[in-house]
């Protein structure tokens, strides 16, 4: 799988917007290509009061089944920054992706700010 | 099954009698399916509560006062007649026939055949319009008299007279009572609490007449009859109501030879039997030591005794015993607080009293102690009940007063004692409707109770007329204290406060975003429990745009995105329909809109449309279209007023009697938009025919005659629960001011989540307080909440019409920050001709070949 003819999709940082299209201690949702070459949906969440400030994940809700993460309230579980699924409030990592309740782990993506631009590592 | 209970199966027990006492009683045989139970009852209902007969005048309908249904016992197993009326017992056949002929096999004969009212004999008393207050059929003829009459007169001025009085005072007619007594309820109150509980009642516009005996009923000359007294006075009136006392109905137990008191009565010994063994008698019928037992709970203790002892005998259970009650009791009549305890007249030798009395506040209270002032022995409170609990504590368990004992009833005193319920032995009885145990509560916390909710649902203390709640509750709370189990108010990990505390803390110091108060009063990044609460204090106490910059990150997404997210995240589009008015201009362009942007489209159960599957990015046009068609939000995603249902009333209704169309509306606008701790509804009814359901809504109005009566805290859903009433007869203008000042109390006070019914069962002091608070101004706050509710009707906005003028906050109404492109898992499939989304079975999967490939179009294929 890993070295099919796909691989031609070198990853890089690539610009997703800009910073001031992010909302403080909130998420936007954005449109990436897979290894594949498929469109995959991501979240990213703007907390500038955490450690990393800024944060990627897979916007797929694994347990509501709907692409809505960007949609969830952000915050903090024992220190842990988090976002709780709008559908049934289930808190995923935004570092790790893991799921603090049920077995479930979702993508995370490398992000940064560079240049007053927002760019994700695909 | 075993061969044992085969053969007990047909061990049979007939109940004569379905009041509350026989009902109680079936409920506690019916808990051992053993037996073959049935009930025969001569009225045409099954029991139902007589002990708040009078609120059937309030609004409540027979089913809700209604103790179990026929389903209820069909599910038991139980076997019942109504309509069957007994008439005969035979003792050594062990029979017993109903009036139909129907013959009935018992090995255990239960009479529980209650009291009918004593109507003194006055020549004229058998005449219409003369008549006696106990069942429901009895006052549905009150009813139909009232409708013509205008003066009503209750002779007798005992509980259930003033009970009585207050029903036809409640029906509109001038009232009085005539008392031969020279004071009220001189069973139960000494004296001077008589006449301060007499004036209390004159104050209410009930008329009373002590020390007068009737000798004859005439007819009147104004009104249609004359009661003419014993010292030539005369009273003219409509309506005559008898209620000068019960007598047992005892006429069964007469006539087939059971042991009689002298004045009626079955006599019954300890264990409820009468003088044939096999023969019980429980309740209002039954004469235990030459007394009968006029109160529920008594009754209920004795159907307790019966369904042991007859149980006893074939399981082996512990022999139960009755002997005798506490006739205690805490009452309100007509709004007036009354209380006695034990030895109220302080008849016991040597006993002494200490009294203290308040007339312009209207309230007298007494306490009968020992002569050494070591015991109480009995007490009386009038308008003023708050010590009830602690004196009857005091009385019961024998426990010794405190050096000064006046100090356990003077408002005054500065140290005064508090019976601390660490000191009540576990054998006080805590509810005596269900003779609850302050050891019955431990136990029930020590079997897992968590909660004093737990505690209730497990004991049924607090249950039956309600007066022990708050005791129940501190028992309760000083046991899991005492186990360490801290009563956590705390909302979530980031704030140690509750949502009162939070609300009192952005008001008093004047907090006016999150962060602010993150850094001033928590700590870490917040949660999804503790944004939304502060987003909704934030919006109640300065009512800003919830989606100003600072107050968006906190919304739950519905009220980010101004809608409700369905489970494939598609929104619903819900406008407001003030009142369920609506022109068919507007009908149309809701069909319009629905159609064109293809959106499934349903009617509610709070008389409006709502419209579903918006994809974020159709939520702005969608509402564009509305807002200019004259529409507003529906606030159908924030915890705030979702709806007023109302019937037309008066307008069109032929029933109605007033504007509740018209009312309905101007709530609906006045409170639009006001956030609070839960969602809030409304109903307004233009006849107590409640077409509106008002009673089942947190804020419940129903037309009267006179202007609305208000109740409060009812609610659908998971838990019903019927409002209570809160106020009568009320104008425009103090309803809306009582809402205001409810709402708003609600709003300040109320938990996360918690809707006004758990809010209300969490007020100490429940209704009464709400009352003194609301209408008393006990707490001297109404002011503020009058003006805070003002500042928030006044800076109403429209969220959505605020939302589409903002190109700012538009974009957050686009799917990706980067792209055009749709949601590609948002699917529908088509069912009863409108879409539904598509289950995952049903979805299409697209593989995107190319990334930069416009449109797929997912429906199509």
């Amino acid at each position: 799988m890993t070295n099919s003819i796909t691989e031609k999709a070198e990853k890089s940082w690539k610009i997703i917007c800009d910073k001031t299209d992010l909302v403080k201690d909130s998420g936007i949702s954005a449109l990436i290509a897979n290894a594949t070459g498929e469109d995959e949906q991501i979240a990213i969440f703007h907390l500038p009061n955490s450690e990393e400030k800024i944060y990627a994940v897979g916007n797929y809700d694994p347990i509501g089944k709907a692409n809505v993460l960007y949609r969830g309230i952000v915050g903090s579980i024992a220190d842990e920054p988090v976002v709780a699924s709008p559908l049934y409030k289930q808190h995923f990592s935004l570092k790790t992706g893991q799921c603090l309740q049920e077995e479930h782990r979702i993508s995370v993506y490398p992000i940064r700010i560079e240049n007053e631009q927002v760019q994700v590592f695909y | 099954m075993s061969t044992g209970k085969q053969l007990l199966k047909k061990f049979k027990i007939v109940v004569v009698g379905n009041g509350m006492v026989g009902h109680h009683f079936v409920d506690e045989m019916a808990k051992n399916i053993d037996y073959d139970i049935t009930v025969l009852s001569a009225e045409s209902r099954l029991a139902y509560d007589r002990v708040h007969l009078s609120e059937y005048f309030g609004g409540k309908t027979a089913e809700d006062l209604a103790m179990t249904t026929p389903e209820n016992y069909k599910q038991l197993g139980v076997n019942f007649k109504t309509d069957a009326k007994v008439t005969l017992i035979d003792k050594i056949a062990k029979l017993v026939g109903t009036e139909q002929g129907e013959i009935y096999h018992y090995d255990k004969l239960v009479l529980a055949t209650g009291s009918f009212p004593f109507v003194p004999p006055i020549p004229g008393k058998d005449q219409d319009h003369c008549l006696v207050y106990r069942t429901i059929d009895d006052l549905e003829d009150i009813a139909a008299s009232a409708k013509v009459s205008k003066v009503g007169v209750v002779i007798g001025g005992g509980l259930l007279g003033l009970e009585a009085a207050n029903a036809i005072k409640q029906l509109g007619l001038q009232t009085h009572v005539v008392e031969f007594a020279p004071q009220l309820m001189g069973v139960q109150i000494d004296g001077g609490g008589g006449r301060l509980l007499r004036e209390k009642i004159e104050e209410l516009g009930v008329q009373v007449h002590t020390s007068k005996a009737t000798s004859v009923i005439k007819k009147g000359n104004i009104s249609r009859y004359k009661l003419c007294f014993s010292d030539d006075t005369e009273l003219e009136t409509d309506l005559i109501l008898f209620s000068a006392g019960i007598r047992p109905y005892d006429n069964l137990a007469r006539e087939f030879d059971l042991a009689m008191g002298e004045r009626g009565g079955i006599v019954v010994n300890n264990q409820c039997q009468t003088s044939d063994a096999d023969i019980y008698a429980i309740g209002e019928c039954a004469l235990w030591n030459n007394f009968i037992f006029g109160l529920v709970a008594p009754g209920y203790a004795m159907a307790k005794v019966a369904a042991k002892h007859i149980g006893g005998l074939t399981n082996d259970g512990e022999l139960a015993e009755f002997t005798g009650a506490d006739m205690s009791t805490k009452l309100k009549l007509m709004g007036v607080e009354v209380g006695s305890i034990g030895d109220a007249h302080g008849k016991t030798q040597g006993s002494l009293t200490y009294t203290y009395e308040n007339q312009p506040e209207g309230v007298y209270k007494k306490i009968v102690v020992s002569s050494d002032k070591k015991l109480l022995l009995g007490a009386v409170l009038i308008g003023d009940t708050s010590e009830y609990d602690t004196l009857l504590q005091y009385m019961l368990n024998a426990m010794e007063l405190p050096e000064s004992p006046e100090g356990l009833i003077l408002p005054m005193a500065a140290d005064k004692p508090t019976l601390g319920v660490d000191a009540l032995p576990d054998t006080a009885t805590i509810c005596s409707c269900h003779n609850v145990t302050k050891g019955d509560i431990i136990a029930a916390i020590d079997t897992g109770s968590m909660t004093v909710g737990d505690v209730k649902s497990c004991t049924k203390a607090g249950s039956g007329c309600g007066g022990c709640a708050a005791l129940t509750k501190s028992v309760a709370d000083n046991e899991f204290e005492k186990r360490g189990v801290e009563v956590k108010k705390d909302i979530c990990e980031h704030f140690a406060y509750s949502r009162r505390e939070l609300f009192d803390i952005i008001s008093v110091e004047k907090i006016k975003t999150f962060d602010d108060l993150l850094s001033k009063y928590g700590k870490g990044l917040g949660c999804e429990i503790c944004k939304p609460v502060a987003g909704s204090v934030l919006a109640s106490v300065w009512n800003d745009y919830i989606l100003k910059k600072p107050h968006l990150s906190l919304q739950d997404t519905n009220d980010t995105y101004l809608g409700n997210m369905q489970k494939d995240g598609t929104y619903s589009v819900v406008p407001r329909i003030a009142g369920g008015e609506i022109t068919p201009d507007k009908l149309i362009v809701l069909g319009e809109v629905a159609k064109k942007y293809n959106l499934y489209t349903k009617i509610t159960g709070g008389a409006r449309v709502d419209l579903f599957g918006a994809r974020v990015e159709q939520l702005p046009p969608i509402w564009k279209e509305l807002v200019d068609a004259g529409f507003e939000t529906g606030h159908a995603y924030g915890k705030s007023l979702r709806t007023v249902k109302s019937c037309v009333g008066s307008t069109w209704c032929r029933y109605g009697v007033q504007d509740s169309m018209s009312m309905a509306i101007d709530l609906e606008h006045r409170y639009k938009g006001l956030r609070a701790p839960h969602k809030i509804k409304f109903g307004v009814s233009g006849c107590t025919r409640e077409c509106a359901e008002a009673q089942g809504k947190d804020i419940g109005i129903i037309a009267t005659e006179n202007g609305w009566n208000l109740f409060v805290a009812g609610n659908g859903g998971m838990k019903p629960r019927h409002g209570d009433l809160f106020a009568t007869d009320l104008d425009d203008d103090t309803l809306v001011k009582y809402v205001d000042r409810i709402l708003m109390f609600y709003v300040q006070t109320g938990d996360r989540l918690q809707r006004t019914s758990t809010w209300m069962g969490n007020l100490e002091g429940g209704l009464a307080y709400l009352q003194d608070v609301i209408i008393k101004d006990s707490l001297g706050i109404n002011g503020a909440l009058e003006t805070q509710m003002k500042a928030i009707v006044g800076t109403y906005q429209c969220e959505w019409k605020t939302t589409i003028e903002d190109p700012e906050a538009l974009k957050r109404f686009q799917p990706f920050v980067n792209s055009d492109k749709q949601d590609k898992n948002i699917q529908f499939v088509t069912e009863r001709e409108q879409i539904r989304p598509a289950r995952e079975a049903e979805k299409i999967n697209i593989n995107f070949i190319d990334a930069t490939e416009k449109e797929v179009v997912a429906e199509e294929a």
